[in-house]
């Protein structure tokens, strides 16, 4: 590339900023009519300081390599812009249209300055073609990438949420699990349940299983694990909630559950996790 | 060189993990600790591994044939305070330690082997008795 073609992007990018502001920002407004996610004058101070950073960032002649040190302001800019409107919920078009929408103010100046050179005309085009596109395309990679973020935030917290884990009476805990079971799940479920037994120091913790769907031979063996690192941190565990067809299941599958104590509803395995403590008396007395 | 201190306890031994275990540290306490059991006669141990962090298979096991050991020798063991996360490795690593007792802390621990040894010192006294 020619260091015409270099320089004609950020000389054009200075002496008409103002001028591609306007009809950038016209044209932005009108690919977004339908929405008032952002206002005019947040969308002019961002187009702006856009223009600028571009200016600088190409200052140097450097107009292919966007990765490289004088576009950190750039991408920086790009970042904050792409995540802002995943977070206000623009589509993935309208948020690829900030950058692309600079494309036809761009090339109408190009086209103006150029006017007589055709050959020039065709090389600067493309070169600003496939800065915007670069850039464009970086900004998508960022808008997916704090989508993801939100998503993999969500499952967390749904994850967190899902393993509640109840004080039921002195020393005993219970663990109502709702929904399947994964690998992923069944692993928060044990360390949760495992740092509130060391936290109460209760010595019965009852697994309620009524809100699993389905029980396959995985889910048995996470259940099977999580009962002996109970054990083995010196704390009995109780299954309970074992619905008729799970029941089934588990034998056709089977799965030896011989080791474990498990009880039909959650009812049975809090009284036999006051007898295993010693304070089924007390239930019947009122506390002192 | 680290050492793992043992102490008699009335009729217990109770052993506190305190430093990283490292293997010829576990090897020691196991040969230590078999000598301790014959030497006081002791009916019961408590291994407390509250402080213990890190777990490897080799220490998984120690722990396992010092509890077998000490069954040998006649004497209970009682692993006390195990951590969550070393707990769920030694599930990973398939070492349920079947046989070995736990309880939450050296607290519990001692309960359940007061227990135990009170039962047997009557079933003695009772034999005695019957003689």
């Amino acid at each position: 590339m020619s260091a015409a073609t270099e320089a004609a992007i950020p000389r054009l990018l200075s002496t008409h900023q103002s001028d591609l502001l306007d009809e950038w920002v016209r044209e932005q407004a009108t690919s977004l009519r339908s929405t008032s996610k952002i206002k005019e004058s947040e969308l002019r101070s961002q187009s702006a300081e856009f223009l600028t950073v571009l200016q600088q960032a190409t200052q140097g002649g450097n107009i292919t390599d966007i990765q490289g040190p004088t576009y950190g302001r750039v991408r920086d800019m790009l970042s904050d812009v792409s995540r802002s409107r995943s977070y206000q919920g623009f589509s993935p078009t309208e948020t690829a249209m900030f950058v692309f929408s600079l494309k036809r103010p761009m090339f109408a100046r190009i086209r103006k300055e150029l006017a007589s050179d055709a050959e020039g005309l065709a090389t600067v085009t493309w070169a600003a073609t496939e800065l915007l596109d670069r850039l464009g395309l970086y900004t998508m990679e960022l808008y997916q990438k704090s989508r993801e973020e939100v998503i993999a935030r969500q499952q967390e917290e749904l994850l967190e949420l899902s393993t509640p884990v109840v004080k039921l009476w002195d020393g005993i805990l219970a663990l109502p699990m709702i929904g399947t079971l994964d690998s992923a799940r069944t692993q928060v479920v044990m360390e949760s349940l495992l740092q509130r037994i060391v936290e109460t120091g209760a010595v019965v913790a009852i697994i309620d299983i009524t809100g699993v769907p389905t029980v396959d031979t995985l889910t048995a063996q996470h259940l099977l694990k999580t009962v002996t690192a109970a054990r083995l941190m010196g704390a009995d565990c109780i299954i309970s909630g074992i619905r008729p067809q799970i029941a089934q299941t588990i034998v056709h599958l089977g799965v030896d559950l011989g080791a474990v104590t498990t009880k039909a509803t959650l009812a049975d395995a809090f009284r036999r996790a006051l007898d295993m403590t010693g304070q089924r008396d007390k239930l019947n007395k009122p506390r002192a | 060189m680290d050492r793992i201190p043992i102490l008699k306890l009335r009729g217990l031994l109770l052993v506190t993990i305190q430093v990283d275990m490292h293997d010829r540290l576990a090897m020691q306490l196991q040969d230590e600790l078999t000598t301790r059991i014959s030497e006081t006669g002791a009916r019961g141990v408590l291994i407390d591994i509250s402080s213990l962090d890190i777990v490897d298979s080799f220490i998984g096991r120690m722990i396992a044939n010092i509890a077998a050991m000490a069954r040998v020798l006649d004497a209970q063991t009682v692993v006390v305070g195990m951590q969550p996360a070393v707990a769920i490795t030694l599930v990973e690593l398939g070492l349920t330690l079947p046989g070995v007792r736990t309880a939450l802390n050296v607290d519990k621990g001692m309960a359940l082997l007061e227990g135990t040894a009170l039962i047997t010192d009557a079933d003695e006294l009772d034999a005695g008795y019957a003689d």
